[in-house]
C-alpha cells in the first residue's frame, strides 16, 4: 500500500522536471527500455505476499496481525526510499545488476524472513510476564519488513533509472500489484499458503530472469542459473513449514497420545484440520451441568486455523445419546419453547460449524433447522468426507446446510424462525485471554442483533450463548446490548423480554420476541433448577434467587444485568472497569474489555493472580505502536539526519503536509479495510479487494491529477478540489454504507468483490493527488527537499497503519474517516503556505 | 527398573540438575517468593474466600523445589512468581495460584488425593507434602513420563502417576478426599464427581495457558450434591469505588 503513494513520485515528477528522487538524472541517461514484465512480477509478487503473510500469521497466532504487516510492509518501502537518497551515485552505474540481485533477494527473503520469524519464540501470552517478548516482537516486525525492503528498492531503482518512461512502468507496476493482491486470494483456493509462498519465489525468481533478458545484461549464465534455480525451488524446495503455536488448541490436542490429523482443506477463509483420537476421545460438551451423567458420543475435532474445536459428533439417527447437549445452558430455549406448546420449532442456527447446535436442535424435536456456515469446507466435511460418521446430518430432509455470512444469510432469508441460535464460536481459551480484543466481529453489533429479532416469528426468540468471563464482560456487553435493541425498536419495557442464565462455564443470554409469560419464567426456573445453572435475569426476579449454585462472592450477573435495565445504565457502564458499552457496526470489537483508567489497577495486580483481567491484545497494539514509531524513525528519518540532507531540512509546512498526508491516508485505508469486513465477511478478502482498489485507482487519481490536468490547474487548486471531492464522498459513505451494506450483503461474493472496488474508486483517485501534486511543485521549487518529503511520508504511514488500528478500537471507524479528512484539510492549509 | 532409570536419567538431563552451592542460592530466592505469595494470598483474601494461607501449604511451597520442576535454561526464573513454559505447550503454574489451589483443596495429611494434569509435577510435589498420598494422571505421554520419573528421583514416594486418559480418574484408589484437574476441559467429567468422597472438595482452574482466569471449587455434600463456588484469584472489584 505504501507504493499507493510512493509509487506516484516518478508519475509526478515529469521527466521534464529532471529530478528524481533517487538517481538523479539516471533516467536520462539510460536508453533500453525497463523490464515491464519483470517489474509487474515483482509488484505482483511483493502485494500477494503482504496479502499471504496476514494469512500465515492468523495459523500461526491468533490473530490476523494485518495491522503490523501492513506496517512493516509501509516501514519497508521507506528506508529502501531512504537508502536509494542515500547511496543514488553508487548504485546508478549499476543499477541492472542491483535489479536483478535484490529481486532475487526478494524471492530468497520471502520465505526465510517467515521461516525465521518462526524461529523465534515469540509468545503474545507472555507478552506482560516476560521482558523479552518485546524485543522479539521487534525481531518478528523486523523480519518481515525486509521483502518489502527489497520489493521497494527494486521499483525504486527502476524508476530512478528510467524516468521518461514512469508512466509506463507505474502501469506496469500497478497492474502486477492489483494482480498480485486479488489474484493470491484465488490461488490459496487452490493450494494451502505454505505452496502459495513457494510459488511466490519461484515467481520473484522468474521475474529476476526475465530482468536479464529484458535489461540486456551481459552475464549470461545468470539468466540460465536464475531460471535453473527457480525450477530447482518449484520441482525440490520443501515448502516452508508452518508450525502454529505451541498454545493453539490445535497443537495442545495434537501433544495427547493417539490424536491424529485425518483430514485437512485449505482456502482463504481457513485452515481445517479435523483430529482424531480413539485412545483419549474428543469430549466437547461446553459447560456440561454438573448434575449431568452422561458422556458425550465419539467425536472429531475440527479446527480451523489450529482453533476450536467444533465438534463433529459421531451420529447414526438416534437421538438418545445426545441427551448431554440438554445439559448446556444453550438448551434453555427449547425448554421455554416447549412451555408455549411449540415442540417442533422452526430453528435457525448461526456459525453451525460442525454441527453441535443443529443435533441439539433435533434432539429437541426441532422441525426444520437450517445450518450457516461460513465455511464451505466445514459444510463440505460434514456433507461428503464424513457423511457416515455424521449420520448424514447435513442432508437430512429436515436440515438445510448453508455456506454462508451469517448477516448476509438473515438479511436476504424471507424465512421467520421460532428460534435463532447464534452458535458459541470461539474456543473458552482463546476468549478467556483477551485473544479476540483486536478483530472485527460483526455477530454481536447492535445492527446484527436487530437483523436478527426482525427474523422471529412471533413469540419467538433470539439465543446467544458465551463462555462466562469473571468479572462478567461478554455477558453483561450483550445483555447492554440486546436492551439497547429492544429500545431502538420501540419497544417499551425491554426488561420483559430479556432473561439470562449462567452455569459454572457458559452464559445463555435470551431475548424474546413478546414478553416472557409466567409459564415461560416457570420453564426457565426449572431447566436451571435441574442443572444447578444460576438465573442471571428474568423478568421480576428478586436478588436472593441469583446466586445460588454456582457461587460468586457476589451476585455480579444478577446486579449488572438490573443496573443495565435501569436508569443509572449509563453511569453503571461508566464506572464499570471493562468496556461493556454495545458493540455497534461502526465499533464491531466485541471483545474489546479494556479501558485505560482501569489498565494502571489490573496491571498492578498482575501478579496477584490479576494478569487474565488484562487483555493482551492491547499491550500487544501499544507495543507494535511504539515499535513502528522507534523503527521508522531508525529506518526511515535517522539516515538522512545524519547524512548530507541534514543540511536541507524542509520547511515546517513541507514536513507538516506531507506527515499529514501520510498519516490520513492509512487512516482512510485502515478504516475502510476493517468497516469492508463486514460487506465481504472475511479480514482476508477485506484486506486483498480494498488493497487492490486503493492502489489502482489511487494511481488513476495520481495520472488524472499529474498528467490530465497539468498545466490546466494550479497545484493548491488541484488538491483542494480532490480533498474536498474525498471529503464529500467520505461524509457520503458514511451515511450510505450501513444500509448498502444491509442491503447487498447477501450478494455473491464476485457481486460484492466489483462493488466494493466501485465504491471505494473515487474516494482512492481523490487520495490519489496530494503526494505527487506537491512533489511536483518541491520538484521545482526546493528539489533537496524531496527526501525528507519522501521520508516523511513513509514515517507517518508506517506510524498511521498501527494508529489507524488503535484510533478505530477507541472512537469508532466514522471517527478515524472523519479524522482522516480533517487531517487532509490541515495538509491543504500547509500546502498553502509552501505552494 | 531399567525403564525407571532411563527416565529418570532423561529426567535428569531435561531439567539440569543444579550445583549444591545454587542450590542454596535457590533457598533464598525461594524463601524470598513463598513470603511474596503469603503476602498476595493476604491481600487478596477478601475475594478468594481464605482468610489466609494454612501453615501446611505454606510449608510445603517453601519445601518443594520449583527449580527442579522448569527446563533448565528457565531456573533462573524459577522462583519469579510467573507461570513458565515447560514445554508441549503446558506450562507450571504461577506459584501463587498454585498455593492458592492447594489451600482450597484443604487436604490433611492422610487423605488420598487425586490430580488431573500431572503437568511437570510441582504441583503434585506440592500436594504430597500435605497429604498422604497423591495419584497423578498426565494426557501428554513425555510431559507424564518425565514427570513421573522426576518425582521419584526426588524421593516422592507417595505419589503415583500415570500416563493416559484422566476423564475416568482412577477407580482402583477411589474414592478421594480432594480432587484437582488442571487439565483443560469442556466440562467437569461425571466419573470425577463420582470418585470424589462426600464432604470432599475438586478445584478446578479455569483460563488458558498463562492465564488462570478463576479457580472453580465444587464441594460435594454429605448427600452426594454438589456445590461450585466460583473464586477470583485476585482483590479486584469490577465498579469503580466498590470495595
Amino acid at each position: 500500500m505504501k507504493r499507493v503513494r510512493r509509487d506516484l513520485i516518478p508519475l509526478s515528477l515529469r521527466p521534464t522536471t529532471g529530478v528524481f528522487p533517487v538517481g538523479a538524472r539516471a533516467g536520462e541517461r539510460a536508453a533500453s527500455r525497463p523490464p515491464f514484465i519483470a517489474i509487474g512480477l515483482l509488484s505482483a509478487c511483493v502485494l500477494a505476499y503482504e496479502v499471504l503473510l496476514t494469512r500465515l500469521f492468523g495459523i500461526v497466532l491468533w490473530h490476523h496481525f494485518a495491522y503490523m504487516i501492513i506496517s512493516a510492509a509501509m516501514l519497508g518501502y521507506g528506508a529502501s526510499g531512504t537508502l536509494l537518497t542515500l547511496l543514488k551515485e553508487k548504485i546508478a552505474p549499476h543499477f541492472g545488476a542491483a535489479y536483478v540481485m535484490v529481486a532475487a533477494a526478494l524471492a530468497f527473503l520471502m520465505p526465510t524472513a517467515f521461516f525465521l520469524a518462526q524461529q523465534i519464540p515469540f509468545n503474545p501470552l507472555e507478552l506482560l510476564w516476560d521482558k523479552a517478548q518485546p524485543a522479539k516482537l521487534l525481531a518478528v516486525y523486523l523480519l518481515m519488513m525486509l521483502p518489502f525492503f527489497c520489493g521497494g528498492l527494486g521499483i525504486g531503482l527502476m524508476f530512478a533509472h528510467f524516468g521518461k518512461q514512469a508512466p509506463r512502468i507505474y502501469a506496469c507496476d500497478i497492474l502486477g500489484a492489483g494482480v498480485g493482491s486479488l489474484g493470491v486470494i484465488g490461488v490459496l483456493f487452490l493450494m494451502p499458503p505454505s505452496q502459495v509462498l513457494t510459488a511466490l519465489t519461484v515467481l520473484a525468481l522468474l521475474a529476476s530472469a526475465i530482468a536479464v533478458i529484458e535489461l540486456k545484461i551481459q552475464t549470461k549464465w545468470l539468466m540460465e542459473f536464475l531460471v535453473v534455480m527457480a525450477a530447482l525451488v518449484a520441482v525440490a524446495m520443501p515448502a516452508v513449514q508452518v508450525h502454529p503455536s505451541a498454545y493453539k488448541d490445535l497443537s495442545q490436542a495434537l501433544n495427547i497420545a493417539g490424536a491424529r490429523v485425518v483430514e485437512e482443506r485449505s482456502s482463504p477463509l481457513g485452515q481445517i484440520a479435523v483430529v482424531e483420537n480413539t485412545r483419549v476421545p474428543l469430549r466437547d460438551a461446553p459447560g456440561m451441568s454438573l448434575n449431568a451423567t452422561s458422556e458425550p458420543p465419539p467425536q472429531l475435532g475440527v479446527f480451523v486455523d489450529g482453533n476450536g474445536p467444533s465438534a463433529l459428533t459421531q451420529f447414526n439417527g438416534d437421538l438418545a445419546p445426545l441427551d448431554y447437549l440438554d445439559q448446556l445452558t444453550s438448551a434453555l430455549p427449547y425448554h421455554v419453547l416447549e412451555s408455549q406448546e411449540n415442540r417442533r420449532p422452526r430453528v435457525l442456527v448461526l456459525g453451525a460449524g460442525a454441527g453441535s447446535d443443529v443435533l441439539q436442535a433435533l434432539y429437541h424435536g426441532s422441525a426444520v433447522v437450517d445450518a450457516v456456515e461460513l465455511d464451505s469446507n466445514v459444510t463440505d466435511l460434514v456433507r461428503q468426507r464424513f457423511r457416515d460418521y455424521a449420520g448424514n446430518l447435513y442432508a437430512r430432509p429436515d436440515v438445510h446446510a448453508y455456506a454462508a455470512e451469517a448477516r448476509g444469510f438473515v438479511n436476504s432469508s424471507r424465512e421467520r424462525y421460532d428460534l435463532i441460535q447464534v452458535a458459541l464460536l470461539d474456543s473458552f481459551g482463546t476468549a478467556s485471554a483477551g485473544l479476540y480484543g483486536l478483530s472485527e466481529n460483526y455477530l454481536y453489533t447492535v445492527e446484527a442483533l436487530q437483523t436478527y429479532l426482525s427474523r422471529l416469528t412471533p413469540g419467538g426468540m433470539l439465543a446467544v450463548t458465551r463462555w462466562l468471563t469473571l468479572p462478567p464482560r461478554d455477558a453483561l456487553k450483550l445483555f447492554v446490548t440486546a436492551a439497547t435493541v429492544l429500545e431502538r425498536s420501540g419497544v417499551k419495557n425491554p426488561a420483559a423480554r430479556l432473561a439470562m442464565i449462567r452455569g459454572w462455564k457458559t452464559v445463555t443470554l435470551l431475548v424474546k420476541d413478546s414478553d416472557f409469560t409466567a409459564r415461560e419464567i416457570a420453564a426457565i426456573k426449572e431447566f436451571s433448577r435441574a442443572r444447578s445453572f444460576d438465573l442471571a435475569y428474568y423478568p421480576g426476579m428478586q436478588r436472593d434467587e441469583a446466586n445460588r449454585y454456582n457461587i460468586l462472592s457476589q451476585p455480579y450477573f444478577y446486579e449488572g444485568a438490573v443496573a443495565l435495565l435501569g436508569p443509572q445504565r449509563q453511569e453503571f457502564i461508566d464506572q464499570y472497569k471493562f468496556y461493556i458499552e454495545p458493540a455497534t457496526d461502526d465499533r464491531p470489537h466485541f471483545f474489546r474489555f479494556f479501558k485505560w483508567n482501569a489498565a494502571a489497577e489490573i496491571f498492578a495486580l498482575r501478579e496477584q493472580g490479576g494478569m487474565p483481567l488484562l487483555d493482551w491484545s492491547y499491550p500487544l497494539l501499544v507495543a507494535t505502536l511504539v515499535q513502528a514509531f522507534a523503527a521508522s524513525i531508525a529506518l526511515i528519518l535517522a539516515p538522512l539526519a545524519l547524512s548530507h540532507c541534514r543540511r536541507t531540512l524542509p520547511s515546517a509546512p513541507v514536513a507538516l503536509y506531507f506527515l499529514a498526508i501520510g498519516l490520513a491516508f492509512m487512516f482512510m485505508e485502515i478504516a475502510f479495510i476493517q468497516k469492508f469486513v463486514l460487506f465481504l465477511a472475511h479480514p482476508l478478502y477485506a484486506v486483498a479487494v480494498v488493497l487492490c482498489a486503493f492502489l489502482m485507482f489511487a494511481a488513476l487519481g495520481s495520472w488524472i491529477g499529474g498528467s490530465w490536468l497539468a498545466g490546466r490547474w494550479q497545484v493548491t487548486k488541484k488538491v483542494t478540489v480532490a480533498v474536498m471531492a474525498m471529503g464529500a464522498l467520505a461524509l457520503l459513505y458514511l451515511a450510505i454504507l450501513p444500509g448498502l451494506f444491509q442491503g447487498l450483503i447477501h450478494l455473491s461474493d464476485a457481486a460484492k468483490i466489483i462493488i466494493s472496488v466501485v465504491l471505494i474508486a473515487p474516494l482512492a483517485m481523490c487520495m490519489g493527488v496530494p503526494f505527487p501534486t506537491a512533489m511536483t511543485r518541491l520538484a521545482g521549487t526546493a528539489e533537496a527537499a524531496i527526501p525528507w518529503a519522501w521520508a516523511i511520508n513513509g514515517f507517518a504511514s508506517v506510524v498511521g497503519a498501527v494508529l489507524a488500528t488503535l484510533l478505530a478500537i477507541h472512537l469508532g471507524f466514522a471517527v478515524v474517516i472523519l479524522l482522516a479528512v480533517l487531517i487532509y484539510v490541515v495538509a491543504c492549509v500547509a500546502l498553502m503556505r509552501f505552494a | 527398573m531399567a525403564v525407571t532409570h532411563r527416565f529418570a536419567l532423561g529426567a535428569l538431563l531435561f531439567f539440569g540438575f543444579v550445583l549444591p552451592s545454587q542450590g542454596a542460592e535457590y533457598d533464598v530466592e525461594r524463601r524470598k517468593m513463598v513470603e511474596e505469595v503469603v503476602a498476595d494470598a493476604a491481600y487478596t483474601s477478601s475475594s478468594s474466600g481464605s482468610s489466609a494461607l494454612s501453615s501446611r501449604v505454606i510449608a510445603a511451597m517453601q519445601k518443594v523445589e520449583r527449580h527442579r520442576f522448569v527446563p533448565s535454561g528457565l531456573a533462573v526464573m524459577a522462583y519469579h512468581n510467573r507461570p513458565l513454559p515447560v514445554g508441549y505447550g503446558q506450562t507450571i503454574s504461577q506459584p501463587f495460584i498454585v498455593a492458592l489451589m492447594t489451600d482450597l483443596m484443604r487436604a490433611k495429611a492422610g487423605d488420598k488425593v487425586l490430580e488431573i494434569g500431572t503437568g511437570s509435577g510441582y504441583q503434585a510435589a506440592v500436594l504430597a507434602e500435605i497429604a498422604g498420598s497423591v495419584y497423578s494422571i498426565e494426557i501428554i505421554e513425555p510431559l507424564g513420563k518425565q514427570a513421573g520419573a522426576l518425582l521419584k528421583s526426588l524421593g516422592y514416594g507417595n505419589v503415583q502417576t500415570r500416563v493416559g486418559d484422566g476423564y475416568y480418574g482412577w477407580p482402583e484408589a477411589a474414592p478421594f478426599d480432594a480432587i484437582m484437574v488442571t487439565a483443560a476441559a469442556s466440562h467437569v467429567p461425571p466419573p470425577l464427581i463420582t470418585q470424589l468422597k462426600p464432604g470432599g472438595r475438586m478445584v478446578i482452574p479455569l483460563g488458558t495457558q498463562f492465564m488462570t482466569q478463576y479457580l472453580m471449587l465444587v464441594e460435594k455434600k454429605m448427600d452426594g450434591s454438589v456445590t461450585t463456588r466460583q473464586i477470583l484469584p485476585v482483590r479486584f472489584v469490577p465498579l469503580t469505588g466498590g470495595h
